[in-house]
């Protein structure tokens, strides 16, 4: 069994400007996607996250107040999963309730170094 | 001032209502191993709203602010814990509760009216497990789910505050080490789960009628939350078996009569010489109620004959027109499910009033050899009352003054001797 990355990009926008109905159908509709997860053992675990962060870059030097994307690009959460593929996990991401927010999904494998 | 006392008694009687509900649902989110922690945000909610009110006034839903706010402590301490040891995330139903993606929904659905009660039931089988000692499941009952202070509960038992500590304690190691989920019954154990529960019930109502305590509150207290305890289990489709509205008749028949039966003073009254006008009418008529609807079924227990007897006390017009035939019936058929010799002494008192001393006599004789009863007041009591029936003064009295040696209770006590000076006089 492999573990898998989901990187949920975009989406926080069309999402904070719905209607407070819309928003909380949203979040049942989580509930009831991570829920299948955590039932079927697939789901490690998963954090949604803060707009706000901070970016370093040439050797930590610089700092900015503002993660490495933005708008469309901002990672807005993750998702840690077990699947025993690629192509399993990309079946498992497919079901991802953000689309209707039109979010955009990464799916990355978690690499053994040794 | 008055607006304080008002949040005083508004919080008294949610805390009696609410409390026991609430521990139910948090245990049920942190899991057995924690319900120090679930008793601990049921007090913070209650200090919190004390505060909150003392300066911005009573809310208007007081029910669905405390509930709202144990909620929002619930999700503050699992925030807090989510990378402790101390509650098991790896449990399914706790699985989302560590993600905030699903946090919020989870822990509403925990809240969700329609499990309250489920959760709550739940958690009395749980407390009635036969492991767990009577009177420590009678202890943690009033702790835990009637609200009761550790005071509250010594004061009930007559016990200290240290004793009743150290019961709570083991109760609890107990659901710690063997991680007890409590859960409502299977249809196929119900019944004899329910007994149990059943059971504790009734010795907590029983604790508050037949209880010498001079202090009159702690015993209505008691009989009020056996009689809740019991309808609570009336009030869910899955627990409201035949013997459960049996035990509720039974209890509504005694809770009726519970005022006449003392004195202010604490004294005993006989059933005889009761006030009967000051009989609850209204609890006689819920109890025949439930007595109906205990009687669906194939079902007949010794809560059902009790009730039965108990009701044609309750409608006998005085003391000397009660259909002692009837209840001889039932004291009858109350031996063949289950013989008891004390039961069997209280058939000789109805043999007594039906067929006379001579009979009562001879009924009585049967169990003389009986090593407990021998040795029980009531025995020598009921001999008493024979004898002074037959006229024979003297074995009347050294009988009463036998029982007087025999029981711990003052009013009893009280009552006996009353009798001796009445035969002396």
């Amino acid at each position: 069994m492999k573990e898998f990355l989901i990187l949920i990009r975009g989406g926080q926008e069309k999402y904070q400007n719905s209607a407070l109905k819309e928003m909380q159908k949203h979040m049942e509709d989580w509930q009831q996607w991570m829920g299948t997860l955590a039932k079927e053992e697939t789901l490690v675990g998963g954090q949604p996250l803060m707009n706000e962060g901070a970016t370093l870059t040439e050797g930590g030097k610089k700092i900015t107040d503002r993660p490495f994307a933005e708008g469309k690009e901002i990672v807005g959460g993750y998702l840690l999963i077990k699947a025993d593929s690629m192509d399993l996990a990309t079946k498992i991401a497919k079901e991802c309730p953000s689309f209707e927010f039109d979010c955009s999904l990464e799916i990355r494998e978690i690499s053994p170094l040794v | 001032m008055k607006k304080k006392e008002d949040i005083n008694k508004t919080l008294n009687n949610l805390f009696r209502q609410e409390s026991g509900k609430m521990v139910a649902v948090l245990i049920k989110i942190f899991g057995t191993e924690n319900i120090e922690l679930a008793e601990d945000v049921v007090q913070d909610a209650l200090i919190s709203a004390l505060e909150t009110w003392k300066y911005r006034g009573m809310p208007e839903n007081p029910k669905a602010w405390l509930y709202r706010t144990a909620r929002n402590k619930a999700i503050d301490i699992i925030r807090r814990k989510k990378h402790s040891k101390t509650i098991d995330f790896s449990d399914p139903e706790r699985k989302l509760l560590i993600s905030e993606y699903t946090l919020a929904t989870t822990m509403d659905n925990f809240w969700k009216e329609q499990h309250i009660q489920d959760d709550f039931l739940a958690m009395m089988y749980a407390c009635c497990h036969p492991d767990i000692s009577q009177e420590n499941q009678i202890t943690f009952i009033l702790k835990s789910l009637c609200g009761f202070s550790t005071k509250e509960v010594a004061r009930s038992f007559l016990v200290s505050e240290d004793t009743i500590s150290k019961r709570l304690y083991r109760t609890k190691e107990y659901f710690r080490k063997h991680k007890i989920r409590p859960r409502i019954p299977f249809p196929e154990e119900i019944n004899a789960k329910t007994a149990v529960v059943l059971r504790t019930i009734y010795l907590m109502f029983n604790e508050g009628y037949n209880s010498t305590h001079s202090d009159q509150l702690i015993r209505k207290d008691l009989i009020s939350q056996a009689l809740w305890l019991c309808k609570s289990l009336l009030d869910n489709k899955s627990t409201q078996t035949p013997e459960v509205y049996a035990l509720m008749a039974l209890m509504s028949f005694h809770a009726a009569r519970v005022d006449s039966r003392v004195t202010e003073q604490g004294a005993l009254i006989r059933l005889a010489d009761q006030d009967r006008n000051s009989w609850n009418q209204e609890l006689i008529s819920l109890g025949s109620m439930y007595l109906n609807q205990a009687a669906f079924g194939k079902t007949l227990t010794t809560y059902h004959l009790e009730a039965a007897i108990a009701y044609q006390h309750c409608i006998a017009s005085n003391y000397e027109n009660t259909n002692w035939k009837e209840i001889l019936t039932y004291y009858d058929l109350l031996l063949v499910i289950a013989y008891d010799p004390v039961v069997f002494l209280n058939r000789c008192l109805v043999m007594l009033e039906l067929n006379g001393p001579d009979e009562a006599l001879e009924a009585i004789k049967k169990i003389q050899n009986h090593k407990i009863i021998s040795k029980y007041y009531l025995y020598h009591a009921i001999l008493g009352e024979i004898h002074e029936r037959l006229k024979a003064s003297s074995k009347a009295v050294a009988y009463y003054q036998q029982a007087i040696q025999l029981t711990q209770s003052k009013p009893e006590k009280r009552l006996l001797k009353q009798k001796i000076t009445n035969l002396n006089g």
